[in-house]
């Protein structure tokens, strides 16, 4: 059959039955957007008020639907634009397709209005960016985008078409094969063969091992990283967990994979680690780590990093094994498919002694009284107020720590934030796509007066698209993380971190048409909670906290795993 | 310790960059590089030297093998392999010195690609010991330019990556 090529991309959207993405239009992806404009029905498209909270709502609906999310944009700055997100959806394994055009064939290479080469840019934030210069190919990129972004270790990847291949009259062979059939068309084969785009089968012998490994274990610990959300390994984890009857220390990017409520649960493991966690993580004999890459946050000196254990990393991408932390026994799978071998083969165990050890130790600091708003109060208040389903979305600072060590994640995608790349100014673009993508559930959207400055304009999105999103702002009229840091290690010199100006967010809510409320104490926190959650429309709660407030306990990065600055 | 790794890569635009990017992202030192297209003219061989412990060696594997664009990788092993290397090196001649160069190429195989008044430019292919010795036997003559093509190389036998 005969189409335009823009159809086929609308059409090959559908086969992978996309039905929204995020986006901004410009001179070089007019056509695209003309095309979606016969297809309005079928594909809704959110626009944002800048590419780059295009790009972070693409993010959020995909880690917070399992999804692949998509992202449109145009040439030159409106690519760029993007590029933060990108990296943030590679550094945390989200799977996005990122849409761009560039300019026709014959002005490509000559510095043309709105040129930039964003396949050389996008290229190592990405699993892989194809460049679009005969329309005939659309098809067939377009299935192993998708299929690339979501197999294996999931990850972005960018599309750039030329506008001469989108010119709307031009046609291309197509047919359309559903994503669950178009994986066996030629070229996907033998990007499969090369590739492995499923995930690999773990080797029996590796998980015996594993298994002998467990029988000899005294002291167990597990960590549940990214892998498992990504992976929505969760039952699985969790039935591993409960069958070693092992303490587990969960990652920033882990939040969810294990009920943060859990008995065995010791809570946040590194720099901003319980106690209960990295003290575990010190005297454990035997360290069970399931999607995570001991990054420089967790696995802070690595020479030392559960030094009397034996470490064994389990991960589906093989690259990861020994990158950071030498490891003494490796298994290659998807999480999931790895704890289902290894809980076909164990016991039920039963380590009370050294759970009786560990987990006294994570005694959770009691919310403190007082007349004074402190972040405790406010979370504590949101955790009371809000169904136990919210979805979470943070920046980046110690409102997200605070949050993460907080609240208690329950499931997958339920907690949105960006533990790899730390950008300040995701939460609100990730917030839009989680509702977008989950309307029947509440979405708080945690932030600082920093973070928030950075991309607050897409309150325009949250009001325009009737979203009822609660953003509170922990207001300390600083960059608290980076203010922490000064007091600690820079002799308190607090360079340029005082945030000391507006806006005033309550009336820039209003000018965006949405309700705001400053609240000073934990009763009018309350107050302004439960009008947010009645109003039916995106509401800022202006949290004033003190600007000393610290974020416990502590390690310096570098420094060794039990070596709290603060406890 | 010097190691040979040899890719093969899908023959299109960008994709030596994204394998060098990859090494200069990760702060991996390329010793030698060479490219060419294989039998298969939609597949390129890469040859990479790289002067690295074992375990930036794996870790380089490793990622490669990541790329979308990457076919295949091995590292070959140092005393399983058939490495070589083109160089073209010109030198000052004049009637007095021409003897002694030619005397050279001759104990070292190389081929004179050219000759005037004042020069010989000659050609050799051999491992890279071997133009390294060819090399400084000729500086005493004063060398005028040298281009060097990297090694390439596959691995002995019947066996193929």
């Amino acid at each position: 059959m005969k189409v335009r090529a823009t159809q086929a991309i609308m059409e090959c959207l559908l086969e992978q039955e996309v039905d929204t993405v995020f986006g901004y239009p410009g001179g070089t992806i007019l056509n695209l957007y003309d095309e979606l404009y016969n297809y309005k029905d079928k594909i809704r498209h959110v626009l944002t008020a800048h590419e780059q909270g295009a790009s972070h709502a693409a993010d959020g609906y995909a880690r917070s639907t399992g999804k692949v999310g998509v992202c449109f944009a145009t040439s030159g700055p409106g690519a760029t634009n993007l590029t933060t997100g990108i990296a943030t959806a590679y550094m945390d394994s989200s799977p996005v397709v990122f849409i761009t055009c560039n300019v026709s064939e014959d002005l490509l290479g000559k510095d043309s209005f709105q040129e930039v080469d964003i396949t050389g840019i996008a290229m190592p934030i990405t699993k892989a960016t194809y460049l679009v210069r005969d329309p005939q190919t659309i098809p067939d990129i377009m299935r192993q985008a998708f299929a690339v972004a979501a197999t294996g270790r999931p990850g972005p990847v960018l599309i750039d078409f030329l506008k001469n291949v989108t010119a709307l009259n031009t046609m291309i062979d197509y047919e359309f094969i559903p994503w669950t059939q178009n994986r066996s068309t030629n070229s996907i084969r033998e990007l499969a063969i090369n590739h492995g785009l499923k995930a690999p089968e773990p080797d029996i012998g590796d998980i015996n091992k594993l298994v002998d490994m467990i029988a000899q274990s005294e002291r167990p610990l597990l960590i549940c990283g990214g892998g498992v959300v990504r992976g929505r390994a969760d039952q699985q984890f969790r039935e591993f967990a409960e069958k070693l009857d092992a303490p587990v220390a969960i990652t920033v990017m882990g939040g969810g994979g294990f009920p943060g409520a859990h008995p065995l649960t010791t809570g946040m493991i590194g720099m901003h680690g319980s106690q209960a966690s990295n003290v575990a993580c010190n005297e454990c004999d035997l360290l069970i780590a399931v999607g995570c890459r001991f990054s420089d946050r967790v696995a802070l000196q690595p020479d030392t990093f559960a030094s009397q254990a034996k470490i064994v990393h389990i991960d589906i991408d093989r690259s990861e094994i020994d990158k950071n932390v030498l490891t003494d026994h490796h298994i290659i799978g998807s999480a999931k498919r790895v704890l289902e071998l290894l809980n076909d083969r164990l016991p039920q165990y039963s380590h009370k002694e050294w759970k009786e050890h560990i987990l006294p130790l994570r005694a959770e600091q009691p919310v403190e009284g007082g007349d004074k708003l402190t972040p405790g109060q406010v979370l504590d208040a949101i955790q009371k107020a809000v169904p136990h389903d919210t979805i979470v979305a943070t920046d980046v600072g110690q409102h997200q720590m605070w949050s993460i060590q907080h609240f208690h994640f329950e499931y997958p995608g339920q907690l949105l934030t960006s533990g790899g790349f730390g950008t300040m100014g995701f939460g609100l673009g990730a917030a839009i796509g989680a509702k977008m993508g989950n309307p029947d559930k509440v979405v708080v959207h945690t932030t600082g007066d920093g973070c928030f400055r950075m991309n607050c304009h897409e309150l325009a999105t949250v009001q325009y698209y009737h979203l009822p999103i609660i953003t509170v702002v922990f207001n300390n009229g600083t960059l608290g993380m980076v203010r922490q840091w000064q007091h600690l290690i820079y002799h308190e010199h607090y360079s340029q971190t005082t945030l000391d100006r507006g806006p005033d967010f309550v009336k820039l809510a209003q000018a965006y048409g949405l309700k705001g409320k400053r609240v000073t104490n934990r009763a009018e926190m309350e107050a302004a909670l439960q009008e947010a959650l009645s109003c039916g429309c995106g509401y800022v709660i202006d949290a004033q906290i003190d600007m000393d407030e610290m974020v416990r306990p502590m390690v310096a990065g570098g420094a060794h795993i039990t070596d709290f600055l603060l406890k | 310790m010097k190691q040979t790794i040899s890719v093969l890569v899908e023959n299109r635009a960008g994709v030596l960059n994204r394998i060098t990017g990859l090494f200069s992202r990760r702060a991996f030192n390329i010793d030698s590089l060479a490219v060419g297209v294989t039998d298969d003219p939609t597949v390129s061989r890469i040859t990479i030297i790289v002067d690295s412990g074992n375990n930036v060696v794996e870790q380089v594997e490793k990622q490669l093998n990541k790329l979308i664009e990457v076919i295949k990788v091995r590292t070959l092993e140092e005393n399983n392999l058939i490495g070589r290397e083109l160089m073209i090196l010109k030198v000052n001649a004049n009637n007095k010195t021409r003897q002694d160069i030619m005397t050279i190429c001759e104990i070292m195989g190389a081929k004179v690609a050219d000759i005037s008044p004042t020069s010989l430019t000659m050609e050799l292919s051999d491992t890279p010991d071997r133009l390294d010795t060819f090399q400084s036997m000729m500086r005493p003559f004063s060398i005028l330019e040298v281009a060097r093509t990297g090694v390439i190389a596959v691995q002995k036998g019947g066996g193929k990556i």
